[in-house]
């Protein structure tokens, strides 16, 4: 069958997509700063240690806003997201130092890996309810997870009104640091200290990689994409659209109850206030690394450097002498505005190319 | 089932709260053939794909499938895929967001990957040989609108389809396009799909399709081989006149208009919806714009009013030459219109009867100067009972008024303006019969009265032959033909929206 002839020409190299650009975008921006500040600050800035020291206080941060991508990827939200991670954190610690389940016979082991399941268990629990309510009964997803993140805040408070600690052997078990020597830097006295990085690192970086692959390589995660694209349409396609977003949201409580447990072995303690407004951040990180809130656009890689991004923009705002909390707000809240207008700047300006390339295409073609 | 038969519904019957919507209606797809599904609004044509595609439950009859045993019910948009009839709606229904191939492969299959490599290849293979100008890897959103459209139509293929419904495929694409989209269905049809085309334009029916099925007030009249059937008879087979003994309804009048002074008269006027026509009206003379659903009559006055956004032409009103872009201006040129869709462009529901009525009069002295509620009164009796109005008070919400009497308090609007120069879109659709001898009288009686001119546009054929002296007929969006005297007949009507006959 020839089939009619079109006098198009067939190219092998796509443009990049939006989402690739936009993270590329972020990630030269990082790298940018990155540099700038070395250059500027020096001391710090310039040992392997400090983009560890980021790594290992904002492991849960970069879990989180994977769950964001994908909720927003699929036009959804979720604001729980940070009340679930304190939560998680409290009845972790609370398990760790024997005030849950007192008389019940655990080694230390043990207590730990019913810390893990019951991480995953809550976050499964407040991601599949959400999902539920959002899914199936079609509620807004930020009133939804809006009632998530009090109903997790409030939780904590009754499960413990003081903070909470972890200590002895289980404490020493969870701050264990993962040494790599060909990247430490000497101190003052010119020992070499070997660069530490935190088991939480390790499982933040699997959670990228996972969810990387689901994004890109399953079934499940293109139909992500497709519900945030259009969800008619995807209906139309044939995707059950109504699993699509549960998944979406499933993925999201499972993430920050790992998040949690994360937060936990980081900071070994439990209190109300863990975590506070880290949704936001999350959201901040997501938007920065190229996820677009209307949905059908992102892809975590660039969240994970969004996340970098704001930290590192933090630092500096720290090193410039700015030490107090609000001005890191500030600077937030300016950096987000930046990106947001920027990314709006770069998309238009491409598809005016791109339309005034097609118009001349069609001209072509038309003589 | 006969050999090359793809489909077959027998008396297909469904109804609706108060509506006959289908009433045993036939239809046949044989393989490898173009079928035109053609009638007027509410003949019915999207009741039955919807019942092809598992939207809507029939009452009655039966469906078969070749290569299915016996008869078939199709519950879902889902199982009618399955059985082979896909669907291609006028709006595209893919995600923008995804690249070509996904879009023509998300959702199928089995298994948790996605063989992205073994994808490009088979939706390049495909679109190749298919001689789609889309790249397997192209952004959906970078694609026109057209290839969209075949993209959609790859996807339907490509589910091993053996019945594609092409759902007015060619409503938002321009000419160029159009031959694009009927070379890719002449391509489908020589690999024996077989294909059900709805679509209003007649000129595309006659292009590319083998037969003809014509529905008309739910019920079928008749199955047909395009080419044995000239497209006057289409026309009237659509309308549901015969052509003999199509009675001379149209009472002969004031010929002598001719000589009438040109109130309005516009050379290439053109706007984002219609494309450039002339038009003028003499002063006194009621005219009108004809043609079928779609073919751009109420675009033509929209344009004149401005009520879409005016590209290009010249106005002369009164022989003096004008602006007019916006509404305000041509209301302030003696212009009134009275709109197709009363609820949306027409009437304020929740405000009363008199509000209504001065409306347009209220726009045109400008807001800061409010008439007082004794002078809206008067005006308001005046014409409720010049019109008749049926309403409790003048306090009356209009939304609680029927049809007809909303449409007679719109009238009452633009007569208190005292346009010299009005214009009716379907004034009488939907409304009683009695309503409707009515207003054709009071246009008559306007015009021939006050010298209004009077520019009116019906779907009934005969409300127009008895009311105008001059008839502009259009076709595909246009003017074909323009009727007066003895030419007023339906016959002359129907032969040129057919283009001249055959």
């Amino acid at each position: 069958m020839s089939g009619i002839r079109f006098p198009f020409p067939r190219k092998d190299r796509e443009p990049i997509t939006d989402t690739t650009l936009l993270m590329s975008v972020t990630i030269g921006i990082f790298g940018g700063l990155y540099v700038a500040a070395m250059l500027v600050f020096g001391g710090g800035f310039l040992k392997p240690q400090q983009i560890f020291t980021m790594l290992n206080e904002n492991a849960f941060l970069i879990i989180i806003s994977c769950s964001l991508t994908v909720v927003m990827i699929t036009g959804s939200i979720d604001i729980s997201v940070g009340g679930v991670t304190a939560l998680v954190a409290m009845v972790d610690v609370m398990i760790l130092n024997g005030k849950l389940w007192p008389q019940a016979e655990m080694n230390d082991g043990t207590r730990i890996l019913c810390a893990a399941l019951m991480a995953i268990g809550i976050g499964l629990a407040f991601g599949a309810v959400q999902g539920f309510l959002v899914a199936h009964l079609e509620i807004q997803p930020f009133i939804v997870s809006l009632a998530g993140m009090f109903f997790a805040r409030g939780m904590i408070t009754i499960i413990s009104v003081e903070p909470q600690k972890t200590a002895g052997a289980i404490k020493t078990m969870l701050e264990q640091r993962i040494e790599i020597p060909w990247l430490g830097s000497p101190n003052k006295k010119g020992v070499m200290i070997p660069a530490k990085m935190e088991i939480g690192v390790i499982i933040a970086l699997v959670i990228v990689a996972a969810i990387y692959l689901i994004l890109r390589r399953t079934r499940l995660g293109r139909s992500f994409y497709a519900v945030g694209g259009n969800q008619q349409s995807a209906l139309m396609l044939g995707i059950n659209v109504r699993r699509t977003r549960f998944m979406a949201h499933l993925i999201s409580g499972l993430l920050a109850g790992i998040a949690g447990f994360v937060f936990m072995m980081h900071t070994g303690a439990g209190n109300a206030t863990n975590a506070t407004a880290s949704e936001m951040n999350a959201i901040a990180s997501s938007i920065i690394g190229g996820t677009l809130l209307t949905g059908g656009v992102g892809n975590v890689i660039g969240t994970f450097f969004g996340v970098l991004t704001l930290t590192t923009i933090k630092n500096i705002v720290m090193s410039s002498g700015l030490t107090k909390p609000w001005w890191q707000s500030i600077t937030t809240g300016a950096m987000l505005c930046f990106f947001i207008l920027l990314q709006s700047v770069l998309l238009k300006v491409r598809t005016t190319l791109q339309s005034r390339k097609e118009g001349a295409e069609k001209d072509r073609i038309g003589d | 089932m006969d050999n090359g038969t793809v489909l077959t519904m027998r008396g297909i019957s469904i109804s609706f709260p108060g509506v006959k919507a289908l009433n045993r209606v036939n239809f046949t797809l044989r393989e490898g053939e173009i079928h035109a599904l053609m009638g007027e609004n509410g003949a019915g044509k999207s009741t039955l794909i919807k019942v092809l595609t598992g939207v809507y439950a029939k009452d009655e009859g039966t469906i078969e499938i070749a290569g299915i045993p016996g008869h078939i019910t199709i519950h879902s948009p889902q199982e009618a895929q399955r059985l082979g009839i896909s669907t291609v709606y006028q709006e595209i229904t893919l995600c923008p967001n995804l690249t070509v191939a996904e879009n023509m492969y998300i959702g199928r299959g089995k298994g948790m990957g996605v063989p992205w490599k073994k994808m490009y290849r088979e939706a390049g293979a495909l679109l190749d040989s298919l001689g789609i100008p889309a790249r397997p890897r192209q952004l959906l959103k970078t694609c026109s609108l057209a290839v969209q459209q075949m993209v959609a139509i790859a996807r339907a293929v490509d589910t091993q389809c053996k019945v594609l419904i092409l759902d007015e495929p060619t409503s938002s694409l321009d000419d160029r396009e159009v031959e694009m989209l009927f070379g890719l269905m002449r391509d489908l049809k020589a690999r024996g799909v077989g294909i059900i085309f709805v679509t209003h334009f007649l000129d595309q029916v006659y292009a590319v399709s083998d037969r003809i099925t014509v529905l008309r007030n739910g019920e079928l009249v008749g199955e047909f081989e395009t080419a044995m059937l000239p497209k006057v008879e289409l026309v009237s087979k659509m309308m549901g006149k015969e052509l003999e003994g199509l009675a001379d309804v149209a009472p002969k009048r004031d010929a002598e208009e001719e000589q009438a002074k040109v109130y309005y008269q516009a050379e290439g006027l053109s706007s984002t919806e219609s494309k450039p026509f002339d038009f003028r009206i003499r002063e006194g003379e009621v005219n009108g714009f004809t043609g079928l659903l779609g073919s751009g009559r109420s675009e033509c006055v929209r344009t004149i009013f401005a009520a879409d956004r005016v590209t290009g032409g010249r106005v002369t009103v009164e022989d003096k030459p004008v602006t007019i872009n916006k509404p305000i201006k041509a209301m302030r040129n003696g212009i009134g219109y009275l709109p197709e869709d009363r609820k949306r462009d027409g009437i304020v529901a929740d405000l009363s009867v008199r509000e209504n009525i001065i409306l347009a009069l209220q726009v045109m002295k400008g807001f800061f100067h409010p008439f007082s509620r004794k002078k809206a009164e008067a005006f308001a009796d005046e014409y409720i009972k010049t019109l008749d109005i049926k309403t409790a008070s003048t306090d009356t919400p209009i939304g609680s008024l029927s049809g007809g009497n909303q449409q007679k308090v719109i009238l009452a609007r633009w007569l208190l303006t005292h346009p010299r120069y009005l214009i009716l879109d379907e004034p009488t659709r939907g409304i009683d019969i009695g309503t409707k001898t009515e207003i054709q009288r009071l246009i008559l009686k306007l015009s021939q009265e006050t010298g209004m001119s009077i520019t009116f546009i019906s779907s009934e054929i005969e409300e127009m032959l008895r009311t105008c002296s001059r008839l502009i007929v259009m076709r595909d969006r246009n003017i074909v033909g323009e009727l007066t005297g003895d030419e007023l007949t339906q016959d002359h009507v129907m032969y040129t929206i057919a283009g001249g006959g055959n």
